[in-house]
């Protein structure tokens, strides 16, 4: 038997489903709603979009692991993202990953134990102009150094 | 739905308003404060900007003067960019801060804010935007629109010839007259290949069957290159007009724009303009009361780098995973569920308007004997001016890095420019003369690419570099072919070896061994051209890959496993400044003694050497 959460996942997937045909090449317009929904792509929604487009459940979890925009884990409240673009590699990110690594004790891809960050690295988010360039959820901090992204960080972790 | 007469209308009318945005001698009481909302200007805070002079505006209860936003100038690292019409004055770094002062000092009291003028490289203040170097050499024509209009209003496209060239291939032109133009005037695919653009045209319509699809790739995955979102950001019309004349040319009624998702601002641009068009019957049933239907949808990518290649955008937008087709059949037969389709990216989109409006004969009068008309640049990495930049083909990258870029930053050496992206390969001072075109670069083991043209100073280890390219590729293979799932992953093995100081002579022998294989093997484009960066950076960089391998040292130092970081005692002043910087305080020493650097606890993040003064860090 599906535990109340799954049960809520499973109808509000169904809610998004019901603005959809269910014509196949409409799995990824919702996994992408499914993503912006959650945050990541539950289980129990590959089984719901499976059913309703009748595409295997392995097929859409090819899918889904296939895209980095799909994630099949949450990610944190705050998502630090650093990116790696060849503008903002050539002018240092890759260090200020490697701080962002050892102040958050993670590792690229992972979410903190209490939940509140997670680490990612994109490629190239536009603003080539300010290279270096890393994220907080949607804020854009440019010019970064590894100061400026530990005085960031330390901001985050006073926060809840 | 307007007729055509109306459309007239409104373009004559929206011009007159405009006058004063393309002419510094308009003769007009009323003055436009644009203001940049591309990626690079809005990330730091340009929308607040405008809504900051619409604010004051109406506190102040001021006339004739609108704020607009528009899309991106080019000069990135002078942004957030605010530009007043028509005197066409130039401010650069603007805050929310600095607007109640524009307001008052200018708009209002009628002289420039003169600590807020851009400054060019050598300091000196530029008063109007065409006066900067920058400039200088480059000719819009992709890019014609974009810091020009307002990308979300329609009655400002059509202003300045929006859908004229639709009107005039529905009205004057046959779909032959259309592919004919097209060929004659030589332009090429902007996607990175360089295929002439009139001929898969041709290819698509002498398919037969009833159901063609045209599509636009807009999944610009190269690290480092943004122009294509600037175009759909700054002139999304542009798109839709020329995909509307490839659907009446090829005989397709249907077009997707796939693009990635990770382009925000440009996805909801381009929904504004589709519905803007249907709305005003440009796009849909019957347009401009002609029997040519044609629509367009939007077809978000998920953030995998080889759907750029087309055969795996086309399984994207069939809802599957991005995996390339084996070819043939190529698009052209067999695309779309099956149906032919035509692709072409969105820069080579952006330039069939023009053609169509001013000939084909003026087209091809720009550019070299093979390739014509212009080609949009992302600039990027240790150069002045980062931006975009849209330059003839035939143009040296000398002129690009040196003119245009503004050269090096910090007082240091260009080493190499990168173009292509993880396709290319990286280009010596000594091929800086080549001109632009896609024969040339190819002989000099680089490629065209999209556009992205990243500097690299002379503190970069190019080993490095070729290392970041490989992880790419290794990250972004699709898994479908062995040379590429595999061959990549074995190439990065082996340049993580000689990074960690563990390469032995043997290795560099495998490398290009294994880098030809794949290039020969592989299925798609990603992992033909995957080894590029490696090829080229052992030809034209061998020294450097010997220091690693035989010397043990990486002379940039940003191999951490060969790299010692030790401060000059004969040039250290003990100014403190490295030791301020260094986030783990692994520096010490009194002001003005010589300082130290703790081995055990430097992380080698290099931000003492950049920032010492005196360069005694090394």
């Amino acid at each position: 038997m599906p535990n109340c959460v799954d049960k809520k996942i499973i109808k509000e997937t169904d809610e998004i489903l019901s603005k959809f045909t269910n014509s196949k090449d409409n799995l990824i317009i919702i996994l992408e709603e499914v993503q912006k929904k959650y945050g990541y792509i539950p289980q129990v929604a590959q089984v719901e979009i499976s059913e309703y487009l009748n595409i295997p459940v392995a097929e859409i979890y090819g899918v889904v692991t296939f895209y980095s925009r799909f994630t099949t884990k949450p990610k944190g409240k705050y998502n630090v993202s650093v990116c790696l673009g060849t503008a903002c590699f050539v002018k240092g990110s890759k260090e200020i990953l490697e701080r962002a690594k050892q102040k958050l004790g993670i590792d690229e891809g992972e979410t903190s134990k209490d939940g509140k960050f997670s680490l990612d690295s994109t490629r190239c988010v536009g603003a080539c102009g300010l290279a270096p360039v890393f994220t907080v959820n949607n804020e854009v901090y440019g010019k970064a150094t590894v100061k400026k992204l530990d005085e960031v960080i330390d901001e985050y972790m006073k926060k809840d | 739905m307007k007729t055509i007469e109306e459309i007239h209308k409104i373009a004559k009318q929206t011009r007159k308003e405009l006058e004063l945005r393309v002419n510094t001698k308009a003769d007009t009481r009323e003055k436009h404060i644009l203001v940049c909302h591309g990626t690079g200007c809005t990330s730091s805070k340009s929308p607040l900007i405008l809504e900051t002079f619409n604010k004051i505006i109406k506190e102040k209860k001021l006339k004739n003067v609108r704020v607009i936003m528009t899309g991106c100038f080019g000069i990135c690292s002078k942004g957030p960019i605010v530009i007043i019409r028509p005197e066409d004055t130039f401010y650069s770094m603007v805050t929310p801060e600095d607007c109640e002062e524009i307001i008052n000092t200018h708009i209002i009291g009628g002289k420039r804010v003169e600590r807020l003028l851009c400054k060019d490289i050598k300091g000196n203040m530029v008063d109007r935007l065409d006066d900067l170097a920058f400039y200088k050499k480059q000719k819009r024509i992709a890019l014609k629109n974009c810091g020009v209009i307002n990308p979300e209003n329609i009655d400002e496209y059509l202003a300045f010839d929006g859908y004229k060239a639709l009107e005039k291939v529905l009205t004057k032109m046959s779909q032959d007259e259309v592919i004919d133009e097209i060929s004659k005037s030589g332009l090429r695919g902007r996607g990175g290949a360089g295929f002439p653009t009139g001929k898969k045209w041709l290819f698509v319509k002498q398919e037969e069957g009833k159901q063609k699809y045209v599509v636009c790739n807009a999944d610009e995955g190269d690290p480092g290159a943004f122009m294509d979102r600037s175009i759909l950001e700054g002139d999304p019309h542009s798109v839709i007009e020329s995909m509307a004349i490839a659907g009446y040319a090829v005989g397709a009624n249907k077009g997707y724009i796939y693009v990635r998702a990770e382009y925000p601002i440009a996805v909801h641009r381009l929904e504004v303009a589709i519905n803007q068009a249907r709305k005003y019957g440009l796009l849909g049933k019957k347009i401009l009361g002609t029997t040519f239907n044609f629509d367009v949808e939007i077809r978000l990518g998920a953030g995998a780098f080889v759907c750029g290649e087309e055969t795996a955008l086309l399984e994207s937008i069939e809802g599957k995973r991005g995996q390339p087709r084996l070819k043939p059949p190529y698009p052209a037969h067999s695309g779309l569920w099956g149906c032919p389709t035509l692709i072409n990216n969105v820069e080579t989109y952006a330039n069939v308007t023009r053609i169509i409006l001013n000939g084909s004969k003026w087209y091809s009068s720009i550019g070299t004997e093979t390739s014509k008309g212009t080609k949009v640049f992302a600039l990027g990495g240790d150069v002045n001016n980062v931006g975009l930049v849209e330059v003839p083909m035939g143009t040296t990258l000398r002129e690009i890095v040196f003119d245009i870029g503004g050269g090096i930053p910090n007082g240091r050496n260009f080493k190499a420019a990168q173009t292509g992206g993880p396709s290319g390969g990286c280009i010596p001072e000594e091929h800086l003369d080549t001109p632009i075109d896609y024969e040339s670069l190819a002989q000099i083991d680089s490629m065209m690419g999209s556009g992205g043209l990243i500097v690299m100073d002379d503190s970069k280890c190019m080993v490095n570099i070729a290392k970041f390219y490989l992880e790419f590729t290794v990250s972004e293979s699709c898994g479908k072919c062995t040379p590429c799932r595999i061959g990549t992953k074995r190439m990065l093995e082996i340049l993580q070896k000689i990074c960690s100081g563990n390469g032995e002579e043997k290795d560099l022998v495998k490398l290009n061994e294994l880098a030809n294989g794949i290039k020969k093997a592989s299925v798609c484009g990603l992992g033909q051209t995957a080894p590029n960066p490696v090829l080229s950076t052992m030809k034209y960089f061998a020294d450097e890959y010997k220091e690693h391998v035989v010397d043990k040292s990486c002379r940039a130092k940003e191999c951490k496993e060969l790299a010692k970081i030790v401060i000059d005692e004969t040039k250290c002043k003990g100014c403190d400044l490295c030791k301020k910087v260094c986030p783990v305080s692994a520096i010490s020493g009194e002001v003005g003694k010589v300082h130290k650097i703790d081995q055990n606890k430097c992380i080698k993040c290099r931000s003492c050497m950049q920032k010492c003064p005196f360069k005694a860090i090394g």
